[in-house]
């Protein structure tokens, strides 16, 4: 099994013509945060842009690391998911500007609606009525726009480990961050619950599909997950979550204060900051109450006794994946105010979008993980190899794959 | 180290004079490996919570009374704060696990107590090692086998080196294989480490020669009997095949482990060796090619009417007494056909030389889940009245061969029909006339809150006259009143509730996956009696199963899968007492013989007796 599993390891390296170490194994994995600062890198870039050749190109770039990054683990699976969200938000936009109307005044009128009459009152909002090409063409792009932030926000959560992000967080924080971590894993879990028991309802003989059975399995669901949250919360609570030390009264009275005088703190000088009158005193006040509010998170991790095992290192390809999201979405924003023009194609009058050369190349950036980023292991093919062997081993690396893969 | 002073559970809600556990008096020392034992429903989980201090401080209730783990009340301390002198695993690992990959999973209770990084780092890397973990370090827990997640859960709360571990049926769920890799990690926990370990267990033939002390609470509400295991087995009303054994031999002391009955078996074996085993049960109909059991003997009409008579009497004399209503029903069916033979003849249809067409037929499968195989060529024929027992460890693809009988998967290649139909081609309400699968998790299977809005509903998805299930209901489980809701049935009354509900439809073929885990042995020997029943009445029926026990008792042929293939398939009595994993106990001790059950020496030896 190790042979086969090595000589198939050994054939993936050669192939790929490079050495990046298995991911999955602890001691050379990417650290979680970076994996979410490249993704929120391309991310921030997609923002900077409408124009639709660009967007696909990011798409493009954080399918591909995805696809050749990603590792078995179930949270990486999620991925699909948010591709079909963001196919899902282009549908609604492009919904919205047919039947709602459009700010866009556009002179190619493709089709005519019937239009609602509304009352006096509600002037300004329209159903119905034409359709322009503009009007389609814009709501694409912006659609597209948002399509691309949720597929690159998708592609950090298929490749970072939720989990391991936790022990970057702040002790004070730790607890409240566990429980959103449970809460994510919560609704992966109640998917598998309502596919497992609609194939049950076929073992009634109910049909499995529909609204109804949806409907039918619904409370059985929803109990079956509350037993399930109570045996994990007694499970964490018998293995020490939420132990506490004993801290002095002085301590966290000062703990509060500082807390609570920090936000209020960071509060007013927004204010201050926004509004046109207090830019004077503004800034300070942020950054006083900021130091506050993390002087008082810094203490109220003496709360926790909690340590932490094997956090992640920051190590060479940390810097690496996270530095060509930050390259790429620099790279963008100084494009955006270098040649608005290619970034955000006019939709009046009707153009063809072009490619802008360097923006494009700026983005190609972003494929760098998929070269220095650990590859996945190769678990399934490996079993193969392994499990069939009791029969003929010729017999079967010939004719296994295209026979079970129809 | 547990010390149990006076200690009384009531739950709110429930009638005050009925409490969970009542006036328990107990001491368990240090280094001891304690055996918890009892029938379904004493209140061996209420024991158990007490210890880690989830009772009361997390389920609620009251307990009246004390319980001092290492010198700390567990009343004034919450269970976060027992955390660093009891470890607690309950009966699901998967519910236990916090984190998602293994190595994490080790260090997060640590990681609570707040302990030095490298102290965590040392004891980590020794756990992977205790429990032979260490190739699976970097695996998420879902990837794992349920035999690693139970190795994976019991290393979680090692890792704080608590003084206490207590153990809610640590193998149930596993296959036999597993279940000796997790009681050998205990063993030497005990062993090497000074570790006090308090299990309930149901499964007594894999645990009670490990114990120290064997703690039995006999009835609910009636306080515990704490001895060494073979005096507390002698008087037990649940005890694994090895004491039946002991206990129709009368050997003294009882034997616990195979090893001990063998040296004493010289004499049984001998007066055994002039007989030869009767056949397990009713053998099925001549059938298929494949299906012919070679070894399955048809024994006379009057043996086999005495060994089906015979298979009520195991148990207890209580559990008797419970179920002597349906036993007796059962009787009467059996002994006019005295066996399916008899009645196969007589039903219309294909005569006796003539081969019956086979329930199910299964050609060439080959079944993918993902990207991994999960079935590879594999042949199987049922014929009607035959039951087979599906083996093989977690993962084999047991339950991959009964969904894709019941058309829930599509198979990859080859062919499956059942009762004439492609099951995933067939429409649900077709299909459950020829096949019916109770799932491992039976309240899946269940959707109402009441008993009897189960059984209306039965009813009507099977086209059933209004009244069927119900009546099957009380046949199966008499004294079940209509407005209970089905979460508030014991495990095994729930098997047998949707056992009824998949019988409404009378489909000729009956699948059951691991019917037994949480079973204890009154409700085994039910769910036998019943089966034995559906089997005589010409059902045929597959279970996957990791119980030898029951696969000895119940079944005509065994069909051992390996990889996703048939690596063995016979009679009973052949696969079996050829392979020392799957092979029963009394097997083990009258080797070379081949004796299944109990029962079976108990027949022989009437007879012999008589004659």
């Amino acid at each position: 099994m190790r042979g086969a599993k090595g000589a198939r390891g050994a054939v993936a390296a050669a192939r790929a013509g490079l050495v990046a170490p298995e991911a999955g194994r602890r001691s050379d994995a990417l650290h979680s945060g970076a994996w979410w600062v490249w993704a929120l890198g391309l991310a921030t870039a997609a923002s900077r842009t409408t124009n639709p050749l660009l967007l696909g190109l990011l798409i493009a770039v954080a399918g591909y690391v995805v696809a050749v990054r990603r590792t078995d683990a179930p949270w990486a699976r999620s991925y699909g998911a948010f591709v079909k969200l963001g196919l899902a938000v282009i549908a609604i936009r492009l919904g919205f500007a047919v039947f709602l109307g459009s700010p866009i005044p556009g002179t190619h009128v493709l089709f005519t609606l019937p239009e609602v009459p509304l009352p006096e009152w509600a002037k300004g909002v329209r159903i119905g009525g034409r359709v322009s090409a503009e009007s389609l063409l814009f709501a694409l792009y912006e659609g597209l726009k948002l399509a691309t932030l949720l597929i690159c926000v998708g592609a950090a959560n298929a490749l970072a480990n939720p989990v391991r992000l936790l022990k970057s967080l702040p002790g004070a924080l730790y607890e409240a961050g566990v429980a959103v971590v449970v809460a994510m894993t919560f609704a992966p879990q109640l998917i598998a619950d309502v596919q497992r028991l609609r194939k049950a309802r076929r073992l009634r003989g109910r049909p499995d599909r529909g609204v109804r059975g949806l409907l039918q399995v619904g409370l059985p669901v929803l109990e079956g997950a509350l037993e399930r949250s109570v045996a994990l919360a007694a499970a964490m609570d018998a293995r020490g979550y939420g132990r506490t030390a004993h801290v002095p009264v002085a301590v966290r009275r000062t703990t509060a204060a500082l807390t609570l005088g920090g936000l209020l703190g960071v509060c007013a000088g927004t204010y201050g900051l926004l509004a046109a009158e207090g830019a004077g005193f503004g800034l300070p006040v942020l950054l006083g109450g900021l130091g506050a509010a993390l002087g008082g998170l810094w203490l109220g991790g003496r709360r926790c006794v909690r340590t932490r095992y094997r956090p992640d290192r920051w190590a060479a390809r940390a810097w690496l994946v996270s530095g060509s999201g930050v390259a790429v979405a620099g790279l963008m924003i100084w494009a955006a105010s270098y040649d608005p023009v290619g970034l955000r194609p006019g939709v009046i009058p009707l153009t063809t979008p072009e490619l802008p050369l360097w923006p494009a190349l700026s983005v190609l950036l972003g494929l760098a993980p998929a070269f220095v980023a650990p590859r996945p292991a190769l678990p399934a093919p490996a079993k193969d190899a392994m499990s069939s062997s009791t029969n003929d081993p010729t017999d079967d690396l010939m004719n296994d794959p295209p026979k079970e893969t129809p | 180290m547990i010390r149990f002073e006076s200690v009384t559970v009531t739950y709110d809600g429930v009638d005050v004079d009925v409490p969970a556990v009542r006036d328990v008096n107990l001491t368990i020392p240090e280094g001891e490996l304690v055996l918890l034992v009892g029938p379904s429903g004493v209140g061996k989980s209420t024991l158990l919570s007490t210890v880690s201090g989830l009772v009361p401080h997390f389920t609620g209730g009251t307990l009246s009374g004390r319980v001092t783990v290492a010198g700390r009340d567990t009343r004034t301390h919450k269970p976060r704060e027992l955390a660093d002198v009891v470890g607690t695993v309950g009966q699901d690992p998967l519910s236990h696990f916090v984190t998602d990959t293994v190595e994490d999973e080790l260090a997060y209770g640590m990681e609570s107590l707040g302990l030095a990084p490298d102290v965590m780092r040392r004891r980590v890397e020794e756990t992977l090692d205790l429990l032979g973990l260490a190739d699976l370090r970097d695996r998420p827990i879902a990837t794992l086998s349920g035999g690693q997640q139970q190795r994976v859960a019991i290393g979680s709360v090692l890792t704080p080196h608590p003084s206490v571990l207590v153990l809610d049926e640590p193998t149930s769920a596993l296959d036999p294989a597993a279940a000796e890799e997790v009681l050998a990690v205990l063993q030497r926990l005990v062993h090497d480490l000074g570790t006090t370990v308090l299990m309930a267990e149901h499964r007594l033939e894999r645990v009670v020669q490990y114990a120290d002390q064997v703690v039995l609470l006999p009835a609910p509400g009636q306080p515990p009997v704490i001895g060494a295991p073979a005096d507390i087995m002698a008087v037990s009303p649940v005890y694994p095949p090895v004491v039946g054994l002991g206990r129709l031999a009368d050997w003294s002391p009882l034997p616990l482990s195979v090893r001990d009955a063998r040296r004493r078996a010289a004499p049984l074996r001998d007066r055994l060796a002039e007989v030869r085993p009767p056949a397990p049960g009713p053998a099925p109909a001549p059938a298929a090619p494949a299906a012919t059991a070679s070894g399955a003997e048809v024994g006379e009409a009057a043996e086999v009417a005495e060994v089906a008579k015979a298979s009520e009497v195991q148990g207890s004399p209580g559990v008797r007494r419970r179920f002597s209503l349906l036993g007796r029903r059962r009787r009467a069916v059996q002994v006019p056909g005295a066996g399916a033979a008899g009645r196969a003849e007589s039903s219309p249809g294909p005569g006796p030389d003539q081969p019956l067409a086979a329930v199910a037929a299964v050609a060439a499968l080959a079944v993918r889940r993902g990207r991994v195989p999960a079935l590879r060529r594999v042949d199987l024929t049922v014929a009607p009245g035959e039951t087979i027992a599906l083996m093989g460890r977690n993962g084999a693809g047991k339950s991959t061969l009964l969904a894709t009988l019941v058309g829930l998967l599509e198979p990859t290649a080859g062919s499956v029909h059942v009762g004439g139909a492609v099951p995933h081609r067939t429409g649900p309400r077709e299909l459950i006339r020829r096949v019916g699968l109770v799932p491992q998790e039976p309240r899946d299977l269940l959707y109402a809150d009441t008993v009897a809005g189960e059984c209306a509903a039965a009813d009507r998805d099977a086209d059933a006259a209004p009244g069927s299930c119900r009546a099957l209901v009380s046949e199966l489980l008499p004294g079940i009143p209509d407005d209970t809701h089905p979460r508030d049935l014991s495990e095994g009354q729930r098997l047998t509730l949707a056992l009824a509900v998949v019988l409404t439809a009378r489909p000729p073929l009956l699948l059951l996956d691991e019917p037994t885990r949480g079973l204890d042995y009154a409700a085994k020997a039910r769910l036998v009696a019943v089966l034995r029943g559906l089997a005589a009445e010409g059902h045929a029926i597959v279970l996957a199963t990791h119980d030898v026990e029951l696969a000895a008792e119940l079944a005509h042929r065994v069909v051992i899968l390996a990889e996703g293939e048939v690596v063995a398939d016979g009679a009973t009595a052949d696969v079996v007492v050829s392979s020392p994993a799957f092979a029963p106990q009394v097997t083990k001790i009258l080797a070379p013989y081949h004796w299944l059950t109990v029962t079976q020496v108990r027949t022989a030896l009437a007879l012999a007796g008589t004659e």
